[in-house]
């Protein structure tokens, strides 16, 4: 049995990191594979898939509480990631809202808060099921509650499908304008990809991707009021590669924690360990806010000048200090800026200091994409399709992931705000370029991959 | 499974003898304690022994945390590993 060697300080440091910097496990997120359940039949396939996910995930919610209960650690999420649905309506065809109703009464009945993987990879091409798939999203996103959409639109390997960008133009929008009386909820819950990881275990854009095993357990860890009491206590003397150290320390234990966790989660549940996505994922709580970070570092402000250099930073920093604590740091891993989800983000937003254009600057360097970003209502699709191109753009050559995942608050322009509730938070409706993309979009067809794809 | 107990609270005679009772009347056995006090600040770290039975755990840690909120105290109780992952390479 291994000894309890710390000093007091660290046990103590510890507890204070839970108790008072809102240090928690984000999620613990079981994938599986639902190949095994496609079948000719549309409703003979929901039936095997709702028997798989209850089968697997019976004892998801409860494992996972007993091991928070064990270790001290908040465990704030459990949720599911599948298949890319797209597959199986390409085996059954038929209306693949039946396979979201499916989805969304198993995550009930396994009491997990979402479950991913209405999702089809479409950055070459789309089959009949991939486009039968994205026409469905906005009314399965209308009639469930805990099934979550992504579409992956472009890679650096393949290029950029704009016939698939025009079609997530009118998605998105679609989306939003189906639940407009529920605060266009649906467009939350539908996250358009670059280079889409395939063991993400965050929401909305979690997915089981078809090289993984039949089923894993992922662990999404948190921790930026950590980070930044780090920051905080090193002091406004420090250079910014001793802050940097600073973050890369903290990142490590972080990560340990969620190593230990996704490791014990994995033993009790008789399924394999997959990785750790270390992401600085922020709340609306108090303290819990990836913009103060920045501000800690020595802004004035969130998305003032010097702010993509502090993510930077920062988003290096944690990985480098995440990838020694564990044997698999995957997913995402890295900071995310979702607005609406961040304090400090809503309230720079409000005021005029971050915007959208800033926004896209700093996904260049961040783990993920322009993400939770409220847009007037009379956003037209081809403008939506045209940020969805940037976004990509900025993935694709850059080799990395990238999102986007705005909200048309139907009905709303600048000056107004939207509330979700809960850990997606609320925020202004940020204003939009007025020029119009509509030719460009209209054109279709595929970005080339960029030269630096061609590495054989 | 090996634990540790930490109390944090305003310092005042009686909250070791309060912490210990609390374990020795489970059959619990204490195996370290360090305290110590910053300005009025009371805080202890004990590592205990507790059954391996995850209820017994459960309900040992349910029972203590609320004894000792009912004392004004803050008691957190976790198992040893979470420590060692964190604070060693």
């Amino acid at each position: 049995m291994a000894i309890v060697k710390q000093s007091s300080d660290s046990i103590l440091e510890t507890i204070r990191m839970i108790d008072e910097e809102c240090l928690d496990i984000r999620t613990v997120t079981m994938g599986i594979s639902l190949l095994d359940c496609a079948d000719a039949d549309i409703d003979r396939s929901c039936e095997k898939v709702y028997a798989k996910i209850t089968d697997k995930a019976r004892n998801l919610v409860r494992t996972t509480q007993d091991i928070s209960r064990e270790y001290g650690i908040p465990i704030v999420n459990s949720r599911i990631s599948v298949t890319p649905i797209s597959l199986l309506v390409s085996v059954s065809g038929g209306d693949p809202v039946k396979y979201a109703l499916t989805l969304d009464r198993a995550a009930k009945k396994v009491g997990v808060n979402f479950i991913g993987g209405f999702s089809a990879l479409v950055q070459k091409g789309m089959t009949p099921g991939d486009e039968a798939l994205i026409r469905a999203i906005p009314e399965a996103l209308k009639k469930t509650e805990l099934v979550c959409s992504s579409v992956n639109i472009g890679s650096t390997k393949a290029g950029i499908n704009m016939d698939a960008v025009r079609l997530m133009g009118e998605t998105v929008r679609k989306a939003a304008e189906e639940t407009a009386d529920n605060h266009c909820f649906g467009a939350a819950k539908l996250v358009v990809f670059c280079n889409a990881a395939e063991d993400n275990p965050f929401m909305a854009g979690a997915f089981h991707g078809i090289s993984e095993p039949d089923c894993v357990i992922n662990v999404g860890v948190s921790g930026p009021g950590v980070v930044r009491e780090a920051v905080r206590k090193a002091g406004k003397n420090r250079t910014m590669d001793e802050i940097a150290e600073v973050i890369k320390k903290t990142a490590f234990k972080i990560t340990r924690m969620g190593q230990l966790v996704g490791t014990a989660a994995a033993e009790r549940l008789k399924v394999p360990f997959g990785i750790v996505d270390l992401s600085l994922a922020p709340t609306p709580a108090v303290g819990d806010s990836v913009a103060r970070i920045l501000e800690e570092i020595g802004l004035e402000q969130c998305g003032g000048p010097g702010t993509t250099a502090c993510l930077a930073m920062l988003n290096d920093a944690v990985k480098k200090g995440g990838v020694m604590a564990s044997s698999s740091v995957g997913g995402l891993s890295g900071a995310f800026i979702p607005v609406s989800e961040d304090a400090g983000m809503i309230e720079a937003a409000e005021n005029g200091t971050l915007t959208i254009e800033k926004l896209e600057a700093m996904t260049a360097v961040c783990s993920v994409g322009l993400d939770m970003i409220i847009i007037p209502g009379d956003t037209t699709p081809e403008t939506i399709s045209a940020i969805i191109a940037d976004e990509a753009a900025i993935g694709m050559i850059n080799n990395k992931t990238t999102a986007v995942r705005v909200i048309p608050a139907i009905g709303m322009g600048p000056g107004d705000s939207l509330e979700f509730g809960g850990l997606l938070g609320y925020g202004p409706v940020m204003p939009v370029g007025k020029t119009s993309p509509k030719i460009m979009i209209e054109r279709g067809g595929r970005i080339p991959s960029p030269i630096h794809s061609l590495k054989n | 499974m090996r634990a540790v107990i930490s109390v944090v609270g305003r310092d005042r005679p009686g909250i070791l003898a309060f912490a210990a009772n609390e374990c020795a009347v489970r059959n619990i056995n204490i195996e370290d304690v360090t305290q110590k006090v910053l300005q009025d600040l009371f805080t202890m770290i004990m590592i205990v022994t507790i059954p391996d039975d995850p209820e017994s755990f459960h309900n040992f840690a349910r029972e203590i945390e609320a004894a000792g909120d009912a004392q004004g105290l803050k008691i957190h109780v976790m198992h040893e590993d979470i420590f060692n992952a964190m604070h060693t390479i």
